[in-house]
């Protein structure tokens, strides 16, 4: 990380969004962002489980980072999440039982996620709480939309629904391959190749605009 | 011992846990860009596995009958210092085999291939026989998934590729192919 300027607080919020989207510029959190978006629906019941456990990590890392030796600190991260992930799994088993089933081990894998331990080390480690609540919140949302985006191109083309509702019309032939693994590969493959063709052409363009105009950068 | 056998293909081929289950993507895509680093980094993988396996076995019979919800946590926690004291006595026994495995092992540890084959094994019921069957068998098809994308990426090297696809996108999309190809593998248990 290098050394941090005071940013607006909002700055920490938007930052996950979309400059520092946790899976399509960080690439982490790969595994459930392949693994569970074959529906919508596993896609929103994942999201709000890693919101759960980033910001209450995220909340508690924050809080007792002074009282945290720096030998043990990431031991100490990985049993907080650890905690929060088990609560997580808890509270899901108990409210949706059908998408706890349908999510499986995914849910207790979030302990090994590297988006909630590199956030710990990164930011709630050496930033105040109120810090720490945003980011890991704007973190969240990245995260959140990135999921929905991956879902609903994998559940509409693969299933022809949408949150289970038709969209696509009985004569659509499913695309069954979209909601089976290859699916997760091709989809978040061809959204980064996307996105990087995008910034490629903004940077092209940026260079052809006349020396000295001011060129606004591609967010 | 035919179960036990179809234990081990299902996990190295049928459901690969990388390109199946999407299980040890990190070194997947991280360290996948030599064969021979790829070979030494599988080879771990399936040591530790069947540590992991071992653990796993006794944890849940001796100690987590008494507090299942604290599954996740000595999960994690006994693995990570079981790996870290084998990797002391690795490099003091056979300094080696430390040359060859030691840098990636505490890399593995908190992979999710690693807490995703405990969590499997514990709700598939396994039991320590099986457990060491499912182990090797995820180990080895970590090492073919990690192998095959390692010589695609090798020549990879010297394709000419459009400059924006030059990064992981592309790599994903290998991956696909590579997934898709394992696809055919689940034709092997009804063939059976």
């Amino acid at each position: 990380m290098s050394p941090r300027t005071p940013t607006p607080a909002a700055q920490e919020l938007i930052k996950g969004v979309w400059r520092e989207n946790p899976v399509l510029v960080q690439l982490l959190g790969l595994c459930p962002a392949l693994a569970v978006t074959n529906s919508v629906a596993n896609s929103i019941a994942m999201s709000g489980a890693v919101l759960f456990v980033l910001v209450g990590s995220s909340l508690l890392v924050s809080t007792i980072k002074r009282i945290v030796p720096s030998d043990v600190r990431i031991s100490t991260y990985i049993l907080i999440i650890a905690t929060f992930v088990t609560v997580a799994d808890m509270i899901l088993e108990a409210s949706a039982p059908a998408v706890h089933k349908e999510l499986g081990a995914f849910v207790a894998l979030i302990v090994v996620n590297c988006i909630i331990l590199g956030r710990q080390e990164a930011f709630a480690s050496r930033n105040t709480v109120g810090r720490s609540l945003l980011d890991a919140v704007g973190m969240s949302i990245g995260f959140t939309l990135t999921m929905l985006l991956m879902g609903t191109v994998r559940e509409v083309l693969g299933n022809g629904t949408f949150l289970g509702r038709s969209v696509l019309g009985p004569s659509y032939e499913p695309w069954v391959i979209m909601i089976l693994p290859p699916g997760g590969f091709l989809t978040l493959g061809t959204i980064l190749l996307i996105f990087s063709w995008l910034k490629r052409r903004s940077e092209a363009r940026a260079r052809l605009a006349v020396a000295g105009a001011p060129v606004r950068e591609a967010a | 011992m035919g179960d036990l056998f179809w234990i081990l293909i299902s996990a190295a081929v049928v459901n690969n846990f990388t390109l199946a289950l999407f299980l040890g993507l990190c070194p997947f895509l991280g360290v996948s860009g030599k064969v021979e680093t790829a070979l030494r980094m599988g080879a771990a993988n399936i040591f530790v596995m069947v540590i992991t396996a071992l653990a796993v076995w006794l944890l849940n019979t001796f100690v987590l009958t008494a507090a299942p919800y604290l599954r996740i946590i000595a999960f994690i926690i006994v693995i990570a210092s079981l790996v870290q004291i084998v990797e002391m006595a690795i490099k003091k026994l056979s300094p080696a085999l430390f040359r060859a495995l030691g840098i990636f092992l505490p890399l593995i540890t908190t992979n999710c291939a690693i807490l995703g084959l405990a969590i499997f094994s514990t709700n598939r019921g396994y039991g320590l026989l099986e457990g060491l069957f499912f182990a090797v068998g995820a180990g080895l098809g970590l090492t073919l998934a990690l192998v095959l994308m390692a010589s695609i990426r090798e020549n990879l090297e010297l394709a000419d590729v459009p400059d924006f696809a030059k990064n992981m996108g592309l790599v994903l999309i290998l991956a696909g192919a590579l997934s898709l190809a394992f696809m055919g593998f689940a034709g092997l248990f009804s063939a059976a």
